[in-house]
Formats: C-alpha cells, structure tokens, sequence
C-alpha cells in the first residue's frame, strides 16, 4: 500500500558482512537521518535487524544509538525539534509514512526504558493498561489470562503472583525492570526495543535480565542498547557499533568483539575510548 | 599522565588553610542564623498580629444578655397569629416591672435602653417557633445595648477622664505657685487685678470680665499656647463684681481677690482626678439600675452563637456573619466551578499541547503578568464588564465569584503548569511506549500524578479569593443583609472581608471587637483551607 513512494532499498553494504539468506528481515533502515534542532544526531544510517533475534547497539555516550532506537517506534515524534528523514521499514511497510497510526506502530513495537519506569498503579494494572487501551482482551479473564502470562514471560509471575493489587513501585528495582517488560509484552507486540535495560540494576538483576532476553527471542525480535560490551556479547547475535552519528560497523556479535574490521570499532572494544 | 599531586601540594595545616576552614564555618553559620532570624522575626509579627486580634475580638464570642420573666398574656398575643402582638410593649412591661421605683416616662425611656432594640424581635421568634408558650410566664434571655454590653465587658469604662493632658499641666502650675488655695470645702484661684478707678465706681461684669481674663492671662505669660480660661468658674466675675462692691473703699489699685475655680478643676484639685460621665451612658441613674440587674443577679455574658448565626444588623450586640459566610462561600463555589476547570484545561493545552513558539511565550508572559494585576483592577473589569456590558446585576454572589474567578485563574494556571512540569518524564515515555495516544498519556497518568500539586494551587488560590476585599467592594458586595432567609447566586449579599471592612468602618464601640472577631474567624476559615490543602497533598502524593 505504500510501496509506491518509498525508494528502492540497496542491498545492505555494510563492509562484506551479510546476513544468510534465509533469515527473514524484521525491520530495514536506509539512510536515517536525524537532528535535534540545528544539531544533526544521525547521518545516513543503514540497518538490518533480523527476525527473532537480538541485535545490539553500542557506542560511546552521545554517539546516537539510543536516538536510532527511538526512531523505530516513532519516541522522537514527541521531541518538538526532532526530525527524521529517510526509510525505516516495518514488515516491508514505511513506518513514516502518512496513513501509519502511531498508536498502533508502538503497541507493535513495544518498548523498555533505561530507568525501570512502572506505572504508580497495581501489578495488574501495569500490565493491564496497554491491552486495556488498545482492546486486546475482549473480557475480564481474557485480561487476566494476558496478564498472567505476561508476566510468566517476564519471569516475574512466581515473585508477584499474591500480590497483584500491591503497587508496581513497591517492587524491587530488578522486578520494576521485569514489570516494564511484561507490561511491553502485554500488547502482543512483534519487536521489543529495550534501552539499556540493565544500566541501573545491580549484577544479578541484570544476570536475570539477560537470561529473560534470550528467551524472548524464541517470540520477539529484539533491539538492545547498551553500554556494557559484555552485556552485547552475551545476549545479542548481531551488534551495531554506532561513533559521532554514523553506524560505523555492523556484523556477528562474535566477529565485532573478535575481529573488527573498522579502527574504531577496535579502539572502542579494546576501551582506548569511550 | 601526568600526577598531579607531586607538582601542587597544598599544606591544610597552613595558618592560611586554617583561616580559611575557619571562615567557611562561619559563614555557614551566618547563613544559618540569618534564616533562623528571618522566622523569628516573621513568627513575632504574626504572633503580635494574632495577640491583638484576640485581645481585641474575644469579648465578641460572647454577648451580655439580662434573664428576664415575660408573661405572654393571651391577651395581648394571638396564639393563632403570634407574628402580630405588639412584643416591644411586652418586653418594655417586663424590663420595667424590674423598676418599680421609676414612674417618669423621661426615667422610663432611659432605662429601656439599657436593653437592645432588637430584643423585641428575638422574643417575637421565639414564640413564633413555639406558640404554645403563649398564656405562660416565660423566662428569656435578652441582649443588652452596646454601651452596656461593653460597659460589663469592661471595655468601655464608666467614667471617662474630662480633661486634656496640656489643661491638666496649665492647672498643675498654677497649683505649684502656690495660687491655689482651698477654703470651705472648695477651690480658688488668687489672682492679682488691677482696677481703674472708673470701674471701681461702676462694676459692671463686662469690663470686669475683660479685666479679670487679662490678669489671668498674664500669669502664662511666658507660656505657649492657648491660655486655659476654663479654669475659672463662671461664678468669677460674680464674685469679682461683688468684692469690688464691697470693697469700694480699698485705696490700693491692686486688688488681691481669690476667685472660684471651675467644678472640675476644683475635683482635680482636691481628689487629684478629674472625671465626668462617659458620654455613651445618659445619666449616671441609668448606671445605677444596671447595677441593681447586675447584683441581682439577672445579667450573664453565654457564649455568642449569635456571632455566626445572625446576619449582620445595625446593632452590634445582634451582628453576626452568617450573611457574610453564606455570601463568601457561594461566590467561592462559583470560582472554584469556573476557575477550576477552566485553569487546569488552559494548563494542560499549553503544557502538552501547545507548540513552543512566540505565540504560546507570549501568552504565557500574559497569564504571568495577570497574576500580578492588582486585584482591584479586576474589580473594576468586573464592573465594567458584568454589570456594565452584560447587564448582570449589582452586589450577587455569582459577578463576585465570576471577578474573584478571573482573579484566580492565572495562580491555578501557572500552578496546575508547574505541577505537570514536575510529573516525571519517564511516565509519560513509559505510557506513549505501550502505545498510549495523547490524551491517554494525559488523562491516565500525568493529570492524576499532578493532581496533589494541582489541588494545593487551587485551594491556595481560593484562600487568596477568599480573603480578598476590594473587587468586592467594586462590584457591591458590601450589601446589608440582615437575613439569610434571601441566599442565593443572584440575590445580594456580603462577603467576609467586605463585612470586615464595613464593621470596621462603623462608629459603634461593640463593632471593633466585632471587627477583630471576624478577622479571626476568616484566619481560621484560611488556616482550614490550607490545612485542607496540606493533607489532600500528602494523601495523594506519589511515594517514587
């Protein structure tokens, strides 16, 4: 339907690395541009994420992986001075384009934000709200089924199960992440963005974070950015190195950790910078 | 690297390095103690403010009333139409029946007005409520008149000093020369006059005055000011003229003659005070009849309901606010359904709507600037555009509630703003993640979390409604109700500040403790209010 007006993509070009031709592409981006204001904080960035996997975005601070993330469930849209040109596809179909409704777009692509960020409601109601918004449950048990395996999902139905009337602030702040986790999955959605889930959790929060993303990759396609090279190693099997704007390398999380072939891409894994 | 430390060492038990802990300290401690000052001297002047008030307005909280024995003679009361007997008459027949002594109707009329005029009236309601007194004796308290009401209270004192502080001092000379003398009981003055020898053979008063006012004069001739005649009696020249008469013979043209002083100097000289009547009571025999009531034990002082169930009235001793009240609280409704809505709907479009440009910093400067505008200004918009343009009418509760609306509007505008301000980011990220559209991220999560803040501007801003006077006044809300049986939004009315200020402004000694009760009563409406505010702020706050 909106085949017409988008532009021919290119083949992905990123420095001999390809994916296998079987793997089905979840979202395609061609040259992403994005500026705050007169600030330019993307040039050009052209990215695959396949199906059913995860893909990391590293980076030093600054360097605009969180400002690609965000551009792929429409987040900047909210920034008065942002603009983004270019083409993020989704299933083959512009996400920019006109007739895409927001709303929908983001219950597709859920997300989970580098502060664990709960509603100040209940359990249930955290999670509960996304598919109460969009209709997804036709009826209370319905709901409740939604909830409940959302949260078995999340790996936080056991510790919470008693008490889903307690406030969703009470939890712990592994738990809090966990929530916000099972409340993106709640509205059913195919691609999970999560930037940097585990940057304000201690070690075995985060170990338990990690475990929980591997698994969701059996049902999400999933974009991860953080900070910790470790943390890309061991839950992603792609990684994007991002420097000053522009995706610098992008390829098997295995072969940028071990064989970079940009500088950069070197100097920032060997901690020269960063 | 470089290391840093090996290049620059500082001594930190250098006398320089000491100095300087030192100096930090106190400074710290300045900063402290001026903040410590600061409340002290703020907590001193509201406790000052508090303490007069009260020293003023207590005696208000109670009313002296005198028990008196009425028979409802079925005779003179309809027991079918109560409303009808002539109960001035009664009560007039019951306070007197107290003073057989009095038989004068001049004696009479004075004494009834130890009573208050609206006895009458409170006697008439009772027995409206209750017609099956009617053929019974009852017993009733009634409210006395202001100057006796605040004679009990020890306000007003009985007598009052009858002369100035400088007619004092001018007198006090003349006693310390030695002037004054006291013979039989009264004082004279002696005084030297010099008489030509044509008065001598004709006194007549006129020149002899002249003569006599010269003389004394003379004796402040070094003095400022007015001299102080009125210290003679008007007897003097009399007596003058009489000495002369007699005296025809004295050869000198010096005479030496003691004349009568005045009746009130003559009690500062021999009593050391000078005192006359307070001019509120009519006769010091109206005083003595008091007194009788009150050694009878027929006067008490109950606590004065009357203070917030009565409306206002002309006589202080039967004033009260519920007028004011019932007025305050409808022109507060109708601020708070306008301003309310209407302040938090601007707030949220220009908080979450509105584009950042010069148009929205403009009207925000603009609704800035109007929290600043003299609330008379708005007063004056009121009158001119309400009454003035719209055609509605003068001194209702709703023109009051609508300026008092306009008047809070920008507080709860740039309240209810900064309150969405403070919500935090990650709410409103978390909600539009899940795919929540505009007015979902608003409705659900930011409103409510701003709620507590939103609540607290808007009672603060209705306390500042609440207490202010003049766009009140501007658009006649000072009316005089002397009912509260008329309350309504187009009805006239007064509010609680206007009352304050026509109480104040009244000449009746009862309406200045009156005067300060209200304030109190209105400071303890606005403690409430804020009270109010305090606790709806704790109980919905979001604990992060």
């Amino acid at each position: 339907m909106t085949g017409d007006n988008i532009e021919p993509i290119d083949e992905i070009q990123t420095d001999g690395f390809a994916f296998p031709a079987e793997l089905p592409i979840k979202i395609k981006s061609r040259n992403v541009d994005v500026s705050y204001g007169d600030k330019q904080a993307l040039f050009g960035v052209d990215l695959d994420i396949p199906a059913n996997h995860v893909v990391a975005l590293i980076g030093p601070s600054g360097c605009g992986k969180s400002t690609y993330l965000r551009c792929l469930n429409r987040m900047n849209d909210v920034i008065d001075i942002a603009r983004v040109s270019g083409n993020i596809e989704l299933d083959g179909v512009n996400i920019y384009d006109d007739t895409i409704d927001v709303v929908e777009l983001r219950a597709r692509i859920g997300m989970v934000f580098q502060k664990p960020n709960p509603f100040p409601k209940s359990i249930f109601d955290n999670v509960a709200y996304g598919p109460r918004i969009h209709g997804i449950a036709n009826d209370k048990a319905e709901l409740e089924e939604i909830v409940v395996t959302s949260l078995q999902k999340a790996g936080l139905f056991d510790e919470v199960k008693d008490r889903l009337g307690d406030s969703g602030i009470s939890l712990s702040g592994g738990q809090q992440q966990r929530l916000c986790i099972a409340r993106a999955i709640a509205t059913r959605p195919e691609v999970i963005l999560m930037d940097e889930p585990a940057s304000a959790l201690d070690p075995i929060a985060t170990a338990v974070i990690e475990e929980l993303i591997d698994e969701l990759r059996q049902n999400f396609t999933i974009v991860i950015v953080t900070h910790s090279m470790q943390q890309a190693a061991r839950v992603s099997q792609y990684t994007a190195f991002f420097h000053l704007g522009y995706l610098v390398e992008f390829g098997d999380t295995e072969a940028i950790f071990t064989n970079p072939t940009d500088k950069r891409t070197q100097d920032y894994i060997t901690g020269r910078f960063g | 690297m470089t290391d840093i430390s090996s290049e620059i060492s500082h001594n930190w038990a250098s006398s320089n390095a000491r100095s300087r802990i030192s100096r930090r300290y106190r400074r710290d401690r300045w900063l402290r103690n001026t903040g410590v000052g600061a409340i002290v001297v703020a907590m001193g002047l509201l406790g000052i403010l508090l303490t007069s008030l009260a020293f003023t307005g207590y005696v208000a909280f109670t009313t002296t009333k005198v028990k008196l024995e009425v028979f409802l003679d079925p005779a003179k009361v309809d027991r079918n139409e109560p409303g009808k007997a002539s109960y001035r008459n009664l009560v007039r027949e019951a306070f007197l029946a107290n003073f057989p002594e009095l038989k004068k109707r001049k004696n009479k009329r004075e004494a009834i007005k130890i009573l208050s005029s609206g006895a009458q009236y409170i006697l008439r309601d009772k027995v409206m409520d209750e017609p099956e007194l009617v053929g019974q004796t009852i017993s009733v308290l009634l409210p006395l008149s202001d100057p006796f009401d605040q004679l009990y209270k020890g306000v007003v004192p009985r007598r009052i000093n009858a002369l100035a502080r400088n007619r004092i001092a001018s007198f006090e000379s003349l006693k310390q020369r030695g002037l004054i003398s006291v013979e039989n009981g009264s004082s004279y003055l002696s005084l030297a006059i010099v008489v030509g020898p044509a008065i001598l053979k004709n006194p007549k008063r006129g020149p002899l005055k002249k003569i006599m006012r010269r003389a004394f004069a003379e004796l402040f001739s070094g003095e400022t000011g007015r001299v102080n005649y009125k210290i003679l009696s008007r007897d003097a020249v009399k007596i003058l003229q009489a000495r002369i008469r007699k005296d025809v013979n004295f050869a000198g043209d010096k005479l030496q003659v003691k004349l009568p002083i005045s009746p009130i100097y003559d009690a500062l000289n021999r009593t050391g005070k000078a005192e006359k009547l307070n001019p509120r009571f009519k006769s010091e025999k109206v005083l003595d009849l008091f007194d009788a009531l009150v050694t009878r034990g027929m006067i008490a002082s109950p606590f004065s309901w009357e203070l917030f169930v009565n409306s206002d009235s002309r006589f202080p001793e039967l004033a009260g606010l519920a007028g004011a009240f019932s007025g305050s609280l409808l022109a507060l409704l109708v601020c708070f359904l306008i301003s309310f809505p209407v302040g938090i709907s601007a707030a949220v479009y220009l908080e979450e709507f509105a584009p950042k440009n010069k148009f929205s910093d403009f009207i925000e400067v603009n609704i800035n600037n109007l929290a600043a505008v003299p609330s008379v200004v708005f007063g004056l918009l009121g009158l001119a555009v309400f009454i003035g343009f719209l055609g509605m009418p003068r001194s209702v509760p709703l023109v009051g509630g609508l300026v008092l609306a306009l008047m809070t509007l920008p507080t709860i505008i740039v309240s209810t703003r900064a309150a969405l301000k403070s919500v935090p980011p990650s709410i409103r990220e978390a909600a539009l993640g899940v795919g929540a559209s505009k007015h979902e991220v608003v409705l659900h999560h930011v409103l409510p979390l701003a709620m507590p803040g939103i609540l607290t501007g808007t009672i603060i801003g209705l306390a500042q409604a609440l207490g202010e006077t003049a766009p009140l006044l501007l658009i006649g809300m000072n009316a005089f109700i002397p009912s509260i049986e008329n309350v309504g939004l187009l009805d006239p009315a007064t509010a609680l500040p206007t009352q304050i200020f026509t109480w104040g402004d009244s000449p009746e000694r009862g309406f200045v403790s009156r005067t300060s009760a209200a304030i109190l009563v209105l400071i303890g409406f606005l403690v409430t209010m804020n009270l109010l505010a305090i606790y709806l702020r704790q109980k919905f706050e979001t604990k992060w």
